[in-house]
């Protein structure tokens, strides 16, 4: 059973640069062909600074960090005994290529289904730009399959 | 450009039927997304977690539903978007994301439209669903 004592736990704060190629990249993996993330001359024409990145992109961005499998590494669970379960986003800003996107992640809930068959880690990270500006807040549930 | 006064409660987004999810999809995936759990891009890693075979990323999926949204609406318009992963899915799935509307309301001067989305796979089995909130002029 993963330790209660673990809710509230805070880790380290990182930044993420949001590159353009990898802007590309993440969109060509998801089969995205909207101009606004492909594109400079088109996201600039539809009103952003530079390449917009798609609304699922910052997950990207805190697993570019490490930050579900550090909590994993951490706890000694083996990643190929987990899943993503649940993951929402809350957006307050844009993100584009060019900027930074800074957070710092928090365990907010752990809990058990099935007799403990199934555990639940559910972790937050409210993520500013480079200016300090909120961009996007993350809530990300991992399942463990004990 | 869409207005909020074109849309009611109960109106359904327009489907969006992705091609089939393939293994290279899965590796392009594991990088741009930076998940390099092996369970997706490997078959012996998968059955040793208790899985028939390597299963996509279920942010692969949420990132079809993201492309349902933002074919809806402008980019920007987007501001909150959550699902439940409740299923699996597998190489050679075809997944197909739907939204209906289900409420409208006002807050603070700005126009928002509650949506619930789901993403199916081939056989009709719901994969993920889940929530989303978008604003219009």
């Amino acid at each position: 059973m993963i330790d209660r004592s673990i809710v509230g736990r805070e880790y380290p704060p990182f930044s993420v640069e949001v590159e353009k190629r990898w802007v590309r990249s993440f969109a060509e993996a998801i089969g995205e062909t909207d101009p606004i993330y492909l594109d400079e001359q088109a996201a600039r024409a539809a009103g952003y600074r530079s390449l917009a990145v798609p609304p699922t992109f910052p997950f990207a961005a805190i697993m570019e960090r490490n930050q579900s499998f550090m909590i994993l590494d951490e706890l000694g669970i083996d990643k190929r005994r987990t899943m993503h379960g649940e993951q929402s986003f809350a957006w307050h800003g844009d993100l584009c290529a060019g900027d930074v996107l800074n957070g710092r992640q928090r365990i907010v809930d752990v809990y058990d289904k099935k007799n403990g068959a199934l555990e639940f880690i559910v972790c937050e990270i409210a993520c500013t730009n480079q200016l300090g500006e909120p961009v996007c807040d993350l809530r990300t549930t991992i399942v463990v399959r004990n | 450009m869409l207005r909020f006064e074109q849309v009611s409660v109960g109106d359904d987004l327009p489907p969006l039927v992705k091609p089939a999810i393939s293994r290279l999809q899965l590796a392009l995936y594991a990088s741009a997304g930076a998940d390099h759990n092996p369970i997706h891009v490997d078959d012996a890693a998968a059955r040793f977690g208790g899985l028939p075979g390597v299963i996509a990323h279920g942010m692969l999926t949420m990132g079809f539903l993201g492309q349902l949204l933002t074919r809806w609406v402008p980019r920007r318009q987007v501001l909150s978007f959550s699902a439940r992963f409740i299923g699996m899915a597998f190489p050679d799935d075809v997944i197909t994301c739907s939204g209906k509307v289900v409420g409208k309301r006002v807050e603070a001067g700005c126009n928002l439209v509650d949506l619930a989305i789901a993403a199916t796979n081939q056989k009709g089995e719901t994969l993920q669903s889940g929530t989303a909130t978008v604003t219009l002029p």
